[in-house]
Formats: C-alpha cells, sequence, structure tokens
C-alpha cells in the first residue's frame, strides 16, 4: 500500500492481506540498497498469522519516492512518522520492529528516539558500530557496479555461495544483484554513508526499553557475529540467536530460522 | 567469494546431501513431499516458507537443475519443463492473453514457427515474422498490442546471429522484453543477459544435456525488467490474480515476478514439468558442458576448413568465415565460436543436388542421419530429402535451403576420422 509521509508516496507491502491498525503489528526494515522484498516469506507469514505488517521500501527504494535519507536519525524519525500516518501506534500499540543491517541500524535508532512506543525489536545481521570499509564506499560512489560485486560476495556464505535456496529455482546470488542492480543511483552510497557515520549505536542500546532479539549469521562477513555479541551485551533485555553458517544474507539463506525465531520472539 | 563458470558447472545449486552425504544429485523421484505438521503445510502453499509440496510445480532435483543454468546466464532463477517447446510457451502464456502481438526473427526452428504462426493464433495471439538483420523491421512491427520481441541466438538455418545489443534496445525503447532462444550457443558461447535480453530459454535437449538422451527444457528470467514501468502492457505480473490469493507477483518479488507466476500458474495449470530423472541426466551433462562446447567448436572449425577447401562443395554457411554476413558481429558476440551446428552445400544443378544430398548421407559411417542437434555425436540431415522433402526447389530456396544443402552437428569424436567420414560422403556425392 501506498502512504503520503513528508509529501512523498511511501509503499509498504502488507504481506498479502490488508492493513489493518487493530492488529498487532510488524514492520520490515530492509538494509541498503535493497527493498521489502527481502522479506517476503516472513512479512507474508505474520500478515497470515494475527499481525497486521508493514514491509517497508525506505524513501528512494524500490517503489518509495523521494530521495533516500542521509542518516539512521532519519530513517528512524521516518519510521516514527509511517507508525503515525497508518495508526500503527495507536489503536494497536503492540508494534514490533524487524530491520535488517542498516535495517537494524534504524529499528534499534527508532526505540530508542522514541521509548515506549515500540512492544519489542529484532535486529538481523547487525553490528553496532556499522562501519564500512572505504574501498567500499569509494566504490559506492565511483564504480556502483563494483561495489554491488563487492557486497554481494561478502554477503554470502560459503555455502550459499554454491546454492541450494529454500525457494525452488531461485539463484539467490543473481537475485540479490539484480536487487541492489534495481536501485537508483547514488542510494548505495547514500546507505552506506549512513552505517558508516552512525556513533551512538551503543548508547541507544544501553538505553532501550524494550526487549530486542539479535538474529547473527555465524559466517556474516558484513556484521560480524562477535560485533553482534558485544551489542547484546549492551542491551538490558536481549536474546540472541546465532544461525550455523548463515552469512549476512540470511533471510534469503536460512528464511526458516529467521521466521523461527521471529515467532518465537514476537508471538 | 564467488565461482567461475567451470566451477558453477559442476556445483550451482547442489550442496551434498545432508543425511547420507551423496556428491551426486539425488533423484527426488516421488510425486509429493509429506508435510512436517499442518503449520507447515498452509505455510508452504500460501508462500510463507520455501519448499516443495508436489513435483508438477517443484522438485528438489529439479530446482538443482534451474539453479544451475539461473547461474551459468547470470539470472536471477529459472524453471525447468518437459522440452524447449514447453519453455516457449510457458513464457509466451505468463506474458500475455488473446489480443496480445509478438514479433519474432523469422529465422526460428519450425517448431517454434509452427507454434507462433499456426497454433497461438487459435488462442488469439499472433506473431509478425521479421528478417532478424533488418533493425528497422523490428521496430516497425511493434503494435501497441505487442509484448514479446523474440530471436534465435543464432537463427536457423542460416546462422544469423542476433543482434541482442540493438534488439534489445529497440525493445526496451517500448517497455517490452526480449526473449532469446539460447539453445545453439548455450552459455559457455555467450551469455545473452550481459547484452540486454530479458528472457532465455533452452531445449535442455540438445547442448546442455549434450548426450541426446533425455528431452527437457529451461526457461531463464534475468530479472532486470521493469514490468511495473511498461504502462500496464503486463497485468499477468502487477495485478491481483484472483487465481493465487490476490498476489500481485510483482509486490510480492521485484526481481523475480516473472517466475513466480509462470510457477505458480504456469506449472500449476499447463503442468509441462519436467521429470527429477530427466533433470538429474541434464545435470550429469551440464557438468561437462565447458569442456564439451570448447571440443564441439574446435572440431567444426576443423570441419569447416575442410569443408570450404572441397571442390564438391559450393558454400559453407558459418559465421567464423569472413563472407558470411554476420561474421565481425559474430567475432564480438561469439568470441568462443559461433557453435557447432552449420550447413554447407553440395555442387550440382537442382535434380543432381537432391540426389547428391542423398548419396552423400547414405556414404556415412561415423555421423548418424537423424532430426537432431547438440548430441556428443556427429548428426546430419538432407533437408530437402528428410524434413523438407514436399518443398519445391523454390520453397526450399524461400527458406535459405539449396537441395544440396547438408545440416551438420559436430560432435566430440576424433576429428580425423570425421574428415575421413565427410570425405567418403563427398566421394559418393560426387559421383551422384
Amino acid at each position: 500500500m501506498l502512504i503520503e509521509i513528508n509529501g512523498q508516496p511511501a509503499y509498504a507491502y502488507t504481506g498479502g492481506k490488508p492493513f489493518d491498525a487493530a492488529l498487532p503489528c510488524v514492520v520490515f526494515i530492509h538494509g541498503a540498497q535493497n527493498d521489502h522484498s527481502v522479506w517476503s516469506l516472513q512479512s507474508r507469514w505474520f500478515a497470515h498469522h494475527g499481525f497486521t505488517v508493514l514491509a517497508v521500501d525506505l524513501p528512494g527504494h524500490g517503489r518509495s519516492a523521494g530521495d533516500p535519507l542521509p542518516s539512521i536519525e532519519d530513517l528512524a524519525d521516518w519510521i516514527e512518522l509511517l507508525l503515525e500516518k497508518t495508526g500503527a501506534d495507536g489503536t494497536a500499540p503492540d508494534v514490533s520492529l524487524v530491520g535488517h543491517s542498516m535495517g537494524s541500524l534504524t529499528a534499534l535508532e527508532c526505540a530508542s528516539r522514541h521509548p515506549g512506543r515500540l512492544a519489542r525489536i529484532a535486529l538481523v545481521g547487525t553490528a553496532v558500530p556499522m562501519p564500512v570499509s572505504d574501498s567500499l564506499l569509494d566504490a559506492a560512489k565511483n564504480n556502483e557496479p563494483k561495489a554491488i560485486a563487492m557486497i554481494n560476495t561478502w554477503s554470502h556464505s560459503p555455502r550459499a555461495t554454491i546454492g541450494g535456496y529454500a525457494v525452488p529455482g531461485i539463484w539467490h546470488l543473481g537475485a540479490a544483484k539484480r536487487l541492489m542492480e534495481r536501485q537508483k543511483p547514488g542510494v548505495l552510497y547514500n546507505d552506506l554513508a549512513a552505517c558508516n557515520a552512525y556513533t551512538h549505536g551503543m548508547e541507544a542500546a544501553t538505553a532501550l526499553a524494550c526487549p530486542a532479539l539479535i538474529i547473527s549469521g555465524s559466517k556474516d562477513m558484513m556484521t560480524h557475529p562477535k560485533a553482534a555479541a558485544k551489542l547484546a551485551t549492551a542491551i538490558k533485555d536481549v536474546r540472541s540467536v546465532s544461525l550455523d553458517g548463515a552469512g549476512h544474507a540470511l533471510m534469503a539463506e536460512q528464511p526458516d530460522a529467521v521466521l523461527d525465531a521471529l515467532r518465537a520472539f514476537i508471538v | 567469494m564467488t565461482y567461475n563458470f567451470d566451477t558453477l558447472a559442476l556445483h550451482a545449486g547442489q550442496v551434498p546431501d545432508e543425511r547420507y552425504g551423496a556428491r551426486a544429485t539425488p533423484i527426488y523421484l516421488t510425486t509429493s513431499f509429506v508435510f512436517k505438521d499442518s503449520d507447515q503445510a498452509a505455510a508452504l502453499f500460501n508462500m510463507e516458507r520455501g519448499g516443495h509440496v508436489y513435483s508438477r510445480i517443484s522438485n528438489p532435483t529439479n530446482a538443482v537443475l534451474e539453479e544451475r543454468i539461473a547461474a551459468l546466464e547470470g539470472g536471477v532463477g529459472a524453471i525447468a519443463v518437459a522440452s524447449g517447446q514447453a519453455a516457449l510457451h510457458l513464457a509466451i502464456a505468463t506474458l500475455m492473453g488473446a489480443g496480445s502481438h509478438i514479433v519474432a526473427s523469422r529465422s526460428l526452428y519450425g517448431g517454434s514457427h509452427n507454434l507462433l504462426d499456426y497454433t497461438l493464433p487459435r488462442f488469439g495471439i499472433t506473431t509478425t515474422f521479421v528478417d532478424p538483420r533488418d533493425l528497422d523491421a523490428w521496430r516497425a512491427a511493434i503494435r501497441p498490442e505487442t509484448r514479446l520481441l523474440f530471436g534465435e541466438t543464432l537463427g536457423n538455418p542460416g546462422l544469423e546471429v542476433l543482434n541482442i545489443p540493438e534488439v534489445a534496445a529497440i525493445a526496451h525503447e517500448h517497455k517490452l522484453p526480449l526473449m532469446v532462444d539460447s539453445t545453439f550457443t548455450t552459455p559457455w558461447l555467450m551469455r545473452p543477459f550481459d547484452h540486454g535480453a530479458d528472457l532465455i530459454f533452452h531445449s535442455a535437449t540438445k547442448f546442455l544435456g549434450g548426450h541426446g538422451v533425455a528431452i527437457g527444457g529451461l526457461l531463464v528470467d534475468g530479472g532486470s525488467f521493469d514490468w511495473e514501468s511498461s504502462g500496464g502492457k503486463f497485468p499477468t505480473l502487477t495485478e491481483a490474480y484472483e487465481g493465487f490469493h490476490g498476489m500481485d507477483f510483482s509486490e510480492e518479488s521485484t526481481v523475480a515476478a516473472f517466475l513466480l507466476r509462470a510457477r505458480r500458474e504456469g506449472l500449476r495449470d499447463f503442468g509441462a514439468c519436467m521429470s527429477p530423472m530427466t533433470a538429474f541426466q541434464l545435470l550429469q551433462g551440464m557438468e561437462t558442458l565447458p569442456l564439451r562446447m570448447e571440443r564441439h567448436v574446435a572440431n567444426t572449425r576443423k570441419m569447416v576448413e575442410h569443408l570450404v577447401k572441397s571442390e564438391a562443395v559450393t558454400s559453407v554457411g558459418y559465421p567464423d568465415l569472413e563472407n558470411h554476413p554476420d561474421h565481425a558481429l559474430a567475432k564480438k558476440l561469439l568470441p568462443r565460436g559461433p557453435g557447432s551446428v552449420f550447413s554447407f552445400t553440395l555442387k550440382g544443378g537442382p535434380g543432381e543436388a537432391r540426389a547428391a544430398g542423398r548419396k552423400f548421407i547414405e556414404a556415412l559411417r561415423v555421423f548418424s542421419h537423424l532430426a537432431n542437434v547438440g548430441d556428443a555425436k556427429s548428426l546430419v540431415i538432407h533437408p530437402a530429402s528428410t524434413t523438407h522433402f514436399r518443398m519445391s526447389d523454390d520453397a526450399l530456396a524461400s527458406a535459405g535451403i539449396q537441395p544440396g544443402t547438408i545440416r551438420l552437428s559436430i560432435g566430440l569424436e576424433d576429428a580425423g576420422d570425421l574428415i575421413e567420414d565427410l570425405n567418403r560422403g563427398l566421394a559418393a556425392a560426387a559421383k551422384a
């Protein structure tokens, strides 16, 4: 569905069922240079099991208009506006944010900036801080195809580079590359720079008032599991789940395990 | 890390079986799959979890094959079907309905031509055929109701090299996809997505399988065509489908909407699925695709070189040759070589050449006389006495075939033995 936020149409996939503000809401937030479709399996399950779902395309990504937002703080405020506009935080105060990578920072910052508004947050493929190497930033700015190739290589576990994906017939390495290629020029550098510049994540984690779930891949080269473990030590009410053998593209590599961890946390 | 072509040809899509450690791809010869519980069953039917329900829709052995061809082509995924013809039909049926129109190269495999020219009009889908080398003709044939441009990477029988970058650009100007039949080239010789094509299909029966033992088709999605920005041309992919929970396939999957619809509707309703046994046989062939294609092309070049020098031959049509109209384009798009199927024409007047063709075929011992291409074994056919025997010389000429035209599919045998066999045939033809 389309929602107007800051004068721009924003898109949110609702999991195959109409949005219903009276139901507990799960907001799925994608990572850099991605869109809502990275969550298609998990969001669809929640939409058909008693929840209402908003799997967003962040501004400037996918079907959402406008320029990409330059900072994690801006993204967090945008999520807050989304909740207001849809009424998801009104009649149904049980709102969960589920974010992947850049989306995980957005969820963390949103929960930190708006304490009491969220029931829980799930951080998938996360690290705080989330530094981006100079070589990747440079490629993102000056040679997007090279940057996309670097990210695609580093985002998949050794096993995932061979395939054997859960969704029949989908070659995820190719799909992930094409999805990144679909985004507008400049989005990738914007997103990576936003992740790189987000420096007060540990303070946000320490101040977090709601429960958090951290889902990590043991073979994640983009957000190392050690960084996720360090983040967990700063959060008062936290559960951690490690997916053995998974890389950074957890939702595609081990979709059922991600869903099961989210179910155990949210349902 | 990511792997290179030769490694992907052996491994893509298959991790060793977790229960028994089987290194080869297991053949899951089962119609259906037991659900773990009711919740998992419902989730599989509603696309909340990945997995298999019923082998008409998907099967683990077939899924390995699908991932492998998608990996080799640089696509986002693929669907394995019963034949190359089934792949062509599945693509068309997924993209359009009655009232739609296709612009296609006129240099097509006869089976594809039959489907487009004779059968689909009965279902309200018409085709305009154009000279594949005439870019203006492609552009001029496009109508408001056109939904697809289609050609073969190497045309039949003249081996016209499809100018994929230019034809794709014309298609994309009109917000239309370009689909190519890549059977003759395979991804080892060319990856059409790299040049702008949007969809690829293969008769995997030919070079991909490579051993002439299994009929199968593969339909591959490049994932880059934006169905939503095509001005409502593709409602099957961009509007809610009542036949599958009101799903809007483009909403569901940004890059694989076409494959979703093709599987969830096309395989479900038309049912042209591939047997897992066939998928296994094709996988065995694909493991050696790089080795075989290299040898196919090397042997073909030796045969072409030999035939060009023969006094019994009037012409040889192979894009490696400088006198072929697409020589320069072939060098650009097919740097590893333009395949291993080609035609040559025997000397002689109309009646003599038909007789010479028959004598040539009958004298061969290594080449197999049959109607197929892309086998590990060398194959031969004389169109004027077999596939086109009812046609007059004039009708043959309009199809680009002469009475003395012989089509060869060069296999992997010793090149010296093949040349000796050709010499046997040429000597017999000269006495006709």
